[in-house]
């Protein structure tokens, strides 16, 4: 019997790794995508390695007080002589970080959740979807702050701050992944695999999950674009990334009454956050395209 | 259909208690609201028997001496009979101040999400009619500029660009950025109505750009297609005229989806606004909430929530009423 069921899986899972190839070769035809992935390698290059290959350190105090930006100092210092481009290289590291963290803990949980709602349906869909009809009616900065108040500050609040975004955006996530299990579960090939006598958890997470999956990895590059505007507004507004911790956020608003005087203070980290985000959502674009080619119409 | 909507606004009645409830909780356990001023009376008060008396009148100003449940009960109670929304330290009367506030941001939220469903509609309709050509790509790079800008750094930029250039090259303030309208402006009816639009601009222009732009999106895939339907096809080969099948035909088929992506985003633009109102200094609901927040105020939290709760309910609702308006085969009742 087990046999039977690898044989079944392994005629099954043939197709499906060349439909992951189409994937990617449609991902790569996409121009702005890929002129997004490698922006995003770069940043992700230079936040983590370059960050360490600079000669200035985040928290170092360079004796150059409030300098416009020079060969020393490429994007200037600020007025306690902190090294601006250091600065941003973490706080892109650190956002980056925390996008990651939600991305992949909201997926779990919401694919995980979708996916178990939209098999067995009845009770346990009907009780899960309550649970999700409820976050969903928390309003995410309302919320985020109200956490992020507390829980924020020190040196490894950021992960604090991360695990509140995750916990409010895994129900979208769910939402969606049971809507694809919905319809996958009628299909005939569940239906072999369950007369084969596969387990309820055999096909939940070798055919329903794998086959949702591209829709699971579209909405979670949308959800590392919306984790990182969601940390760096929280930081903004005084109740995420807090002092001696440093976000794009933060110092976006610890800049922010320099913008008149040291415009370098307040454009630089700005302008890096827009990239960092433009380039995920051009990933996402080329991701939703590359396995939805009706997108691309 | 009224009697639809009665059961529809009944049957959300639970969903806005169970929301409320949970942030009950989460706020009552963020912490002590009478830290501060315990530490105040510690240091000013020498005698521990008037202090612990005062420190108990706060407590039972703020009905902490009651149990948990029973503070929910009676907030919901006070509301109920009373249209009391309990007690605050920092907030005299809860719910007057949510009536002015409510104002200002609800002309906020309304200008920006009209101004984001005339561009949604307009820049998804081109996209989709010139479909895979300069046109569609250059919009479609735009709103996905738009949707990476983080509104508290594009707020600023507009401030320094836009409306302090505009404002030296006119020789005379037309736009504002700080606050929703000018304090204590004499004038008549048009002045005031003039600067209240001037304090309007950037705040609705940032929120709508903010929130147009994945409505555009679906805006465009939702009318790529119908144009790809067989019936528009048929309303082109009858020889009817272009723009008549795709204002008739067309757009009114695919403007059913955005109706429903707007009722659903609706939540999110009202968090949105939270932002852009501390950024321009505003004295809307989204600063009373954060306030709320950093005193632990949860009456002042919670009265915020029961409001947005209840406006997205009735525009969810609205939103399916249209359905049935746009649809002629969706019959509600």
């Amino acid at each position: 019997m087990a046999e039977l069921v690898r044989a079944a899986q392994s005629a099954q899972s043939a197709p499906r790794r060349r439909a992951g190839r189409v994937a990617l070769r449609r991902f790569f035809a996409h121009r702005p995508a890929v002129i997004g992935l490698v922006i995003l390698l770069v940043l992700i290059f230079a936040a983590f390695v370059g960050r360490h290959l600079w000669r200035y350190d985040y928290g170092d105090f360079t004796g150059d007080y409030s300098d416009p930006p020079s060969a020393a100092h490429p994007f200037g210092t600020d007025s306690s002589g902190h090294d601006l481009f250091a600065q941003v290289l973490r706080g892109t590291a650190r956002s980056i970080e925390i996008a990651l963290f939600v991305a992949v803990v909201s997926t779990v949980i919401g694919a995980l959740v979708g996916a178990v709602a939209g098999y067995y349906r009845g009770l346990a869909d009907s009780g899960l979807m309550r649970v999700v009809d409820l976050v969903l009616t928390l309003p995410l900065y309302a919320i985020a702050a109200l956490l992020g108040h507390q829980v924020g500050s020190g040196r490894s609040g950021w992960i604090s701050i991360a695990l509140v975004l995750a916990l409010l955006l895994w129900a979208p996530i769910a939402r969606v992944v049971r809507g694809v299990t919905l319809s996958l579960r009628e299909q005939e090939f569940i239906e072999a695999a369950r007369a084969l006598g596969a387990s309820d958890r055999w096909i939940l997470f070798r055919h329903v999950l794998p086959n949702a999956g591209g829709t699971i990895i579209v909405n979670a590059t949308v959800y590392v674009a919306v984790a990182i505007l969601a940390e760096t507004a929280l930081s903004y507004v005084g109740f995420g990334i807090r002092s001696p911790d440093v976000s794009l956020g933060s110092l976006v608003a610890a800049a922010q009454a320099a913008s008149a005087t040291r415009r370098w203070l307040f454009y630089y980290p700005g302008l890096v956050l827009t990239v960092l985000v433009l380039s995920v959502n051009l990933v996402g674009d080329g991701l939703r395209v590359a396995f939805d080619p009706r997108e691309d119409r | 259909m009224a009697w639809y909507a009665a059961r529809r606004l009944l049957a959300s009645v639970p969903v806005v208690l169970a929301s409320t409830f949970v942030v009950f909780l989460m706020v009552t356990y963020s912490g002590d609201p009478l830290g501060d001023f315990k530490t105040q009376q510690l240091r000013q008060n020498n005698n521990p028997a008037i202090r612990a008396d005062r420190i108990r009148g706060e407590q039972h100003f703020l009905r902490l001496d009651h149990p948990l449940l029973e503070r929910y009960w009676l907030w919901i109670k006070g509301i109920v009979l009373h249209g009391d929304f309990g007690p605050s330290r920092h907030v005299p009367d809860i719910g007057a101040e949510l009536g002015n506030r409510l104002l200002v941001t609800a002309r906020l939220v309304t200008l920006a999400m009209l101004l984001a469903v005339v561009l949604a509609l307009v820049v998804g309709v081109v996209s989709a009619v010139r479909r895979a050509r300069v046109t569609d790509h250059l919009l479609t790079l735009v709103s996905v500029v738009f949707l990476s800008l983080p509104v508290f750094w594009f707020a600023v930029l507009l401030k320094d660009y836009l409306a302090v250039d505009l404002n030296t090259s006119l020789g005379r303030r037309l736009l504002f950025t700080m606050g929703e309208s000018t304090p204590n402006l004499a004038g008549g009816f048009w002045t005031q109505l003039g600067d209240a639009l001037g304090h309007l601009v950037l705040p609705t222009l940032v929120l709508a750009l903010s929130v147009y732009p994945p409505w555009s999106r679906f805006q465009r895939t939702s009318m790529v297609e119908v144009l790809d339907s067989d019936y528009v096809r048929l309303a082109r080969a009858k020889g009817l005229p272009r723009r008549r099948v795709l204002v008739h035909h067309a757009l009114r088929t695919a403007l059913i989806p955005l109706a429903t992506v707007v009722a659903v985003d609706f939540a999110g633009l009202v968090g949105s606004t939270v932002i852009t109102e501390q950024i321009f200094t505003w004295q809307g609901m989204g600063t009373m909430l954060l306030d709320g927040i950093k005193d632990r105020d949860v009456y002042v939290v919670l009265a915020w929530l029961l409001v947005v709760a209840v406006v997205v309910v009735v525009v969810n609702l609205i939103s399916d009423l249209l359905y049935a308006v746009l649809d002629p085969r969706i019959r509600v009742g």
